[in-house]
C-alpha cells in the first residue's frame, strides 16, 4: 500500500503558517537536512493518531504526547524488553501527531531479548494484583502531591516569615521550582500510566486474537463481552449521580435540585433549605475525587471536569431524578450482563473442538480478566483525576503570567511550549526581583496572536491518515489494539479521506461496537454540554464519548461515534445497557445532522441515513 | 426401531419386519431399516424439529420387491465381468437392470399398504391426494466419510398412489446407474448388500427454501450458521442454478452478521394446471428482493442450532418456508445430515494454541509472529 512521502506533505506549508515548527519540540519535525534521518523517515510507516488527537495540538498540550512517547517506548524497549518491538516514534505536521512503531530488525537480538521479557513481563503477570495495589498507592500519592502543590504569587514585599523563620528562599524561586515540580509530576504520572498498560493490552489483544483464530467470524465485541460485567471505577462518577438523585428524593429536595439548569441558582436555593444543606454535604463527598472526571478525554486543556462545569453533573442528576420518580430502574443491569457474559463464554467454549485449545482459552480469558480492571481504571486516575487538577494548576501559573503582562488571557498560556513558559517565568521572576519590566511583555502577546491564527489554519487542514511506507507486519501491541492498524483499516483510512461531500452519503460503516439494530432520530452532540438537548429515545451521534457523558446513555437507544474501537467508552457502555453502538466511523458527525432518521446496525457496523 | 404401538404399520402383518413405517417411528439408529435420510427425519421429529410428515418404504420392503421382481437373483449375472472403467459395458448393464426394475410392479399387499399410508398422510395434511416428494434414502448414504449423496434421485410434487409407486421404483432403479455401479465396484462394495429405503414426504409448499450449514463452509468457523436461500423450492439452491441469497448468523448471539442479496433469476414453483414442479424465470422486480425476512433467518438459525446440539456435530440442513401456513409455524426442515468436509479436516489440523501452554507462552509467541498487515 502506497502512502504519500512525509516530507512532501510537510513541504506544502499552509500560507500564513510559515515558521510553525517553532511551536513544537524540534525533534518532532520531519527533516530534509539530515540524509540519514531523512532516509529513516521515508522508510518508516507513520499514521495519524486521530484516536487521541482529533484536533491539532496546542503547543503546551504536547506535554502528554511527549509523556507517552517516552513512557510507552521505555517500557517496551528498555524495561520489559518486548522481543520484536522497540518504542513508538513521533512526528508532527501542522500540529497533528504521526506515530510509527519501531521494530527490532535483527533476529538474533529478538532472540536474546526473549529470556529477559519472560522474566520481566512474567513477574508482572504473575504478581499482577499485588503490584496493582502498589500502583494505586504510588498514583494516589502523586495526585495528592499535585493537589498540594502551591503556585505562589509574587508579592511586592516578601512575608516577614522569610526573615523570622530564616527561610532563605524567595517566592520567586518557589514559583520557578514549583513550576518544574508541576511538570515533573505530570511526567511521573505518565510513567505510572504505562507501568501496566502495555502488558495489559498484550494480554487482551492476544486473547482476542486467539479467539478470532478459533472463530474467524466472531465479532470483536463478542470477545470483549466475555470480559464484561467486571466492576471498574470509570462507572463510579455516574453511580455518584444516581446516588445523589436518590438522596435528593429521599430528603425531599428533588424539586429544588431540578428547578434550574444553572448550578449556581440551584446551589443558592439549596443553601436556604436545611435538607438542602445536608444534600450539598453529600454532594461535596461525591465531588472528591469523582467529579474530577473530565468532560472530554482529559487529554486537552479545554476538557473541563465536572467540578469545573457543574451544570453537566446537575443535568445528569436531574435526568436520574425524573427517571426514579417515573418508576424507572436506573441501576446498571449487572446481573443480566453477567448472566449473558457467562452464557456467551460457555457457548463459545463449548464450540472449541480441541482440548489444548480449550485449556488455552481458559488461560487467556483468565489473564484478560485479570488485566482488564487496570486497562480501564488507569484512565480515571491519570487522564481524568490527575489531568483535571493539573490543567487548573497550570491556569494558576497562567494567571501569574497574565498579571505580569506576558499574556493577555489565562487561556493564552496553551499557545506556549512548556519550556517557553519556564523561560517566561524566569523573565517574570528576575524582572520582579530586579524591579524592571519583563522583556516578554513586548514579545509574547504578538507571538500568541500569530499562533492563534496558525492554530485556526491547522484546524481547517485535514491530515492524511497515513504517510511513509506501510510495513508487512505490525507487532507493537498498542498499534494493533488502540489504533486497529490492519490492512483493511489502512484501506478504510484512505476511503475516509476521499469523502468529499458528506451531505450525499446514505450509507457508511464503522466498527460494530455493540450488537442490535435500531432506527430513530439522530441527535448530534459535539460536546458533553450538548447532551442536555437529548430527547428520550434519540440516537446519540458524537465525536467520541467519555465517562462524563454517562447520563446521556440513560436517555438514548443507540450511539454512533467518529472515533474509537470496540474497547472505547461508547461501545463498553452500550454493551452494558444492551443497546446498539457503531464506533470509529471517522465522520458520522459530519454526515449526520440532528433530526435525521438513521438506522444503526451494531452487529455489522452499518449506518443508513434516510435522505 | 422406536416403535409407536398400534399405529398400524406393516410391521404387524409381516411379523416384525415392517415394510412401511412413519417417520416418527424411527430414530437415527434405524439407518439399516429406512436409510440415512428417513432415519434422520425421524430423529429430527423426536428432537422436536418441525419436519413435513411422511412415511418410508423400508429396506425390508425394498428387499421384498427386489425378490419379487427377480432382480436380486439376476443382477450378479448381469454384471459379471464388468470393470469399473468399462463404460460401454456398464451402460448397457445399467440400462437392462433399470428397465427390469421400473417395469415390475410391487406385490399387491405392498401396493395396498402404500395406498393406506398415503390416504392417512393426506388426511393428516388435510389435502386430498397430498403432493409428496419421493426420495431415495440409502443405507450407505449420508454417513460421515461415505459421500454417496446425490447418487440417487428425488422426485418432487408427486400425487396419487400409482405415481408414488412408479417413482419409488425409479428411486430404486437409480441405484443401478452406470456411475453407481462403477462406484461400488471401485469401492469393493457388493451389489447384493446394497439396500435402499424410499421416503414419501409431504411437499412443503415453499415460498422460500434453501440450505443451511451450522458452520461457515468457507472457513470452517463453528461459531456461525450459513444460510443460502431462494424463492420457491430448494431445488434451485441445491442444484446451483442460481446464486442464492447468503446470510451468516452468529450462532451464539443469533445476530445476522452478513447479508448478501443476489440477483436470483430462476424459481422452482408448482404449475397450477399440471400440479407439477416447474422452473420459471423470476419476475425481474423480484429477483433482487431478500428471499428470507430477518425474523425467519433468526428462527432458522435457532432451529439449526438445536439440530446441531441434538446431533452433537456440525450439520448440513435443507429447509423450506411453507406459504400455506402462518408465520411462527411455517419453517420446516426437509433433511439434516452431518457436515463432512470441515469435520474431517478439523481432526487433522493442529490446535490453534500451538505449542504454547501458559498464557505467557502464547503472548510471547504471538508477539514474535506479529500481525500481517499487507
Amino acid at each position: 500500500m502506497k502512502f504519500p512521502v512525509p516530507h512532501d506533505v510537510k513541504a506544502k506549508t499552509i500560507p500564513g503558517t510559515e515558521g510553525w515548527e517553532r511551536m513544537y519540540p524540534y525533534q518532532y519535525q520531519f527533516v530534509t537536512d539530515d540524509p540519514t534521518r531523512n532516509q529513516y523517515e521515508k522508510e518508516m510507516f507513520w499514521f495519524y493518531d486521530g484516536l487521541h488527537y482529533p484536533e491539532p495540538l496546542y503547543p503546551f498540550d504536547t506535554i502528554w504526547d511527549e509523556a507517552w512517547y517516552l513512557a510507552l517506548s521505555q517500557y517496551n524497549n528498555r524495561i520489559f524488553m518486548v522481543p520484536p518491538v522497540r518504542g513508538v516514534d513521533h512526528r508532527m505536521i501542522n500540529g497533528y501527531v504521526y506515530i510509527s512503531p519501531v521494530p527490532v530488525k535483527n533476529p538474533e537480538e529478538i532472540g536474546s531479548r526473549v529470556p529477559h521479557f519472560m522474566e520481566r513481563a512474567g513477574h508482572y503477570y504473575k504478581n499482577w494484583d499485588e503490584l496493582e495495589k502498589k500502583w494505586k498507592v504510588k498514583m494516589e500519592a502523586t495526585i495528592r502531591e499535585l493537589e498540594q502543590l502551591e503556585i505562589p504569587k509574587l508579592a511586592d514585599m516578601e512575608d516577614i516569615k522569610v526573615v523570622t523563620d530564616a527561610i532563605g528562599e524567595s517566592k520567586g524561586f518557589h514559583l520557578l521550582k514549583n513550576y518544574d515540580d508541576l511538570i515533573n509530576l505530570g511526567i511521573k504520572c505518565w510513567q505510572y500510566h504505562f507501568e501496566f498498560l502495555n502488558l495489559g493490552y498484550a494480554a487482551y489483544v492476544f486473547f482476542l486474537d486467539f479467539v478470532q483464530k478459533l472463530f474467524p467470524s466472531i465479532p470483536a465485541q463478542r470477545v470483549t463481552q466475555m470480559i464484561s460485567g467486571i466492576d471498574v471505577i470509570m462507572y463510579q462518577p455516574d453511580e455518584e449521580l444516581k446516588k445523589l438523585a436518590k438522596k435528593a428524593i429521599e430528603l425531599g429536595v428533588d424539586n429544588a435540585v431540578c428547578f434550574s439548569q444553572e448550578w449556581t441558582e440551584v446551589e443558592a436555593a439549596l443553601k436556604k433549605l436545611p435538607k438542602g444543606v445536608e444534600w450539598l454535604t453529600s454532594l461535596n463527598l461525591s465531588r472528591e475525587p469523582w467529579f474530577n472526571v473530565s468532560t472530554g478525554t482529559g487529554w486537552f486543556h479545554h476538557d473541563r471536569s465536572w467540578n469545573d462545569a457543574m451544570n453537566i453533573p446537575l443535568n445528569g442528576i436531574q435526568t436520574y431524578i425524573q427517571k426514579v420518580k417515573a418508576g424507572v430502574n436506573i441501576e446498571r443491569p449487572m446481573e443480566q450482563v453477567r448472566a449473558e457474559r457467562d452464557r456467551i463464554t460457555a457457548e463459545y467454549r463449548g464450540l472449541i473442538e480441541k482440548e489444548e485449545d480449550r485449556k488455552q482459552f481458559d488461560e487467556l480469558l483468565g489473564c484478560a480478566k485479570t488485566v482488564f480492571p487496570y486497562v480501564e481504571n488507569h484512565l480515571f486516575y491519570v487522564e481524568h483525576w490527575f489531568h483535571s487538577v493539573f490543567w487548573n494548576k497550570m491556569r494558576e501559573v497562567a494567571a501569574i503570567l497574565v498579571e505580569h503582562g506576558i499574556i493577555k488571557d489565562v487561556e493564552d498560556v496553551w499557545l506556549l511550549r512548556r519550556d517557553e513558559i519556564k523561560q517566561a517565568l524566569w523573565d517574570v521572576v528576575t524582572a520582579w526581583a530586579t524591579g524592571v519590566t519583563p522583556r516578554g511583555t513586548q514579545t509574547w502577546p504578538k507571538e500568541v496572536e500569530w499562533r492563534k491564527g496558525v492554530m485556526q489554519k491547522f484546524k481547517e487542514w485535514s491530515p492524511p491518515p497515513a504517510i511513509g511506507t506501510a510495513p508487512e507486519v505490525i507487532q507493537e501491541p498498542f498499534t494493533i489494539v488502540l489504533w486497529g492498524v490492519t490492512n483493511s483499516s489502512l484501506a478504510d483510512w484512505a476511503a475516509v479521506a476521499e469523502v468529499k461531500d458528506p451531505s450525499t452519503v446514505k450509507e457508511f460503516k464503522g466498527f460494530a461496537g455493540s450488537p442490535g439494530i435500531v432506527e430513530g432520530k439522530a441527535r448530534v452532540c459535539r460536546t458533553v454540554e450538548d447532551i442536555r438537548q437529548l430527547q428520550e429515545g434519540e440516537i446519540l451521534v458524537a465525536p467520541t464519548t467519555s465517562p462524563s457523558w454517562a447520563p446521556a446513555f440513560a436517555k438514548i437507544k443507540a450511539c454512533v461515534t467518529d472515533v474509537g474501537g470496540v474497547m472505547s467508552h461508547a461501545a463498553i457502555v452500550c454493551r452494558e445497557y444492551g443497546m446498539p453502538a457503531v464506533v470509529g466511523t471517522g465522520h458520522a458527525t459530519k454526515i449526520i445532522q440532528t433530526g435525521m432518521m438513521i438506522r444503526v446496525d451494531g452487529s455489522t457496523g452499518a449506518i443508513t441515513v434516510a435522505r | 426401531m422406536a416403535m409407536a404401538s398400534g399405529s398400524g404399520t406393516a410391521a404387524a402383518a409381516q411379523g416384525g419386519a415392517p415394510q412401511l413405517c412413519w417417520f416418527e417411528e424411527v430414530r437415527k439408529e434405524d439407518v439399516a431399516l429406512v436409510g440415512g435420510k428417513c432415519s434422520s427425519l425421524g430423529e429430527l421429529i423426536s428432537a422436536g424439529v418441525r419436519v413435513p410428515p411422511g412415511f418410508a418404504l423400508t429396506t425390508h420392503g425394498y428387499a421384498r420387491f427386489m425378490r419379487d421382481a427377480g432382480v436380486s437373483g439376476e443382477i450378479p449375472g448381469m454384471l459379471e465381468g464388468c470393470g469399473h472403467d468399462d463404460l460401454e459395458q456398464l451402460e448397457s448393464a445399467s440400462k437392462a437392470i433399470r428397465e427390469m426394475i421400473e417395469e415390475h410392479s410391487f406385490a399387491w399387499e405392498l401396493e395396498d399398504a402404500v395406498a393406506e399410508y398415503y390416504r392417512k398422510l393426506s388426511v393428516r395434511c388435510m389435502v386430498p391426494a397430498v403432493p409428496v416428494a419421493v426420495r431415495s434414502s440409502a443405507t450407505a448414504e449420508d454417513l460421515p466419510g461415505a459421500s454417496f449423496a446425490g447418487q440417487q434421485d428425488t422426485y418432487l410434487w408427486i400425487r396419487g398412489v400409482d405415481d408414488l409407486l412408479l417413482h419409488a421404483r425409479r428411486c430404486i432403479s437409480s441405484l443401478f446407474t452406470a456411475r453407481a455401479i462403477a462406484y461400488r465396484i471401485r469401492m469393493g462394495f457388493p451389489h447384493e448388500e446394497v439396500a435402499l429405503s424410499v421416503g414419501f414426504q409431504k411437499m412443503a409448499n415453499s415460498y422460500t427454501a434453501g440450505v443451511m450449514f451450522t458452520l461457515n463452509p468457507g472457513n470452517g468457523d463453528r461459531s456461525v450458521i450459513a444460510i443460502d436461500s431462494n424463492f420457491g423450492f430448494g431445488e434451485s439452491v441445491v442444484s446451483g442454478e442460481v446464486t442464492p441469497d447468503h446470510f451468516v448468523v452468529n450462532k451464539v448471539a443469533l445476530d445476522i452478521l452478513e447479508r448478501t442479496i443476489c440477483s436470483k433469476e430462476i424459481t422452482y414453483t408448482v404449475d397450477p394446471k399440471t400440479q407439477k414442479s416447474v422452473k420459471i424465470e423470476t419476475p425481474f422486480e423480484r429477483q433482487s428482493v431478500q428471499s428470507l425476512i430477518d425474523e425467519e433467518i433468526v428462527e432458522l438459525a435457532r432451529m439449526g442450532k438445536a439440530i446441531e446440539k441434538h446431533y452433537g456435530r456440525p450439520m448440513d440442513i435443507e429447509w423450506a418456508v411453507d406459504k400455506d401456513l402462518p408465520a411462527g409455524g411455517n419453517i420446516f426442515i426437509l433433511q439434516a445430515r452431518p457436515e463432512t468436509v470441515w469435520s474431517e479436516k478439523r481432526e487433522k489440523e493442529a490446535a490453534v494454541a500451538g505449542k504454547a501452554s501458559s498464557a505467557m507462552d502464547f503472548i510471547l509467541s504471538s508477539l514474535l509472529t506479529g500481525k500481517k498487515v499487507s
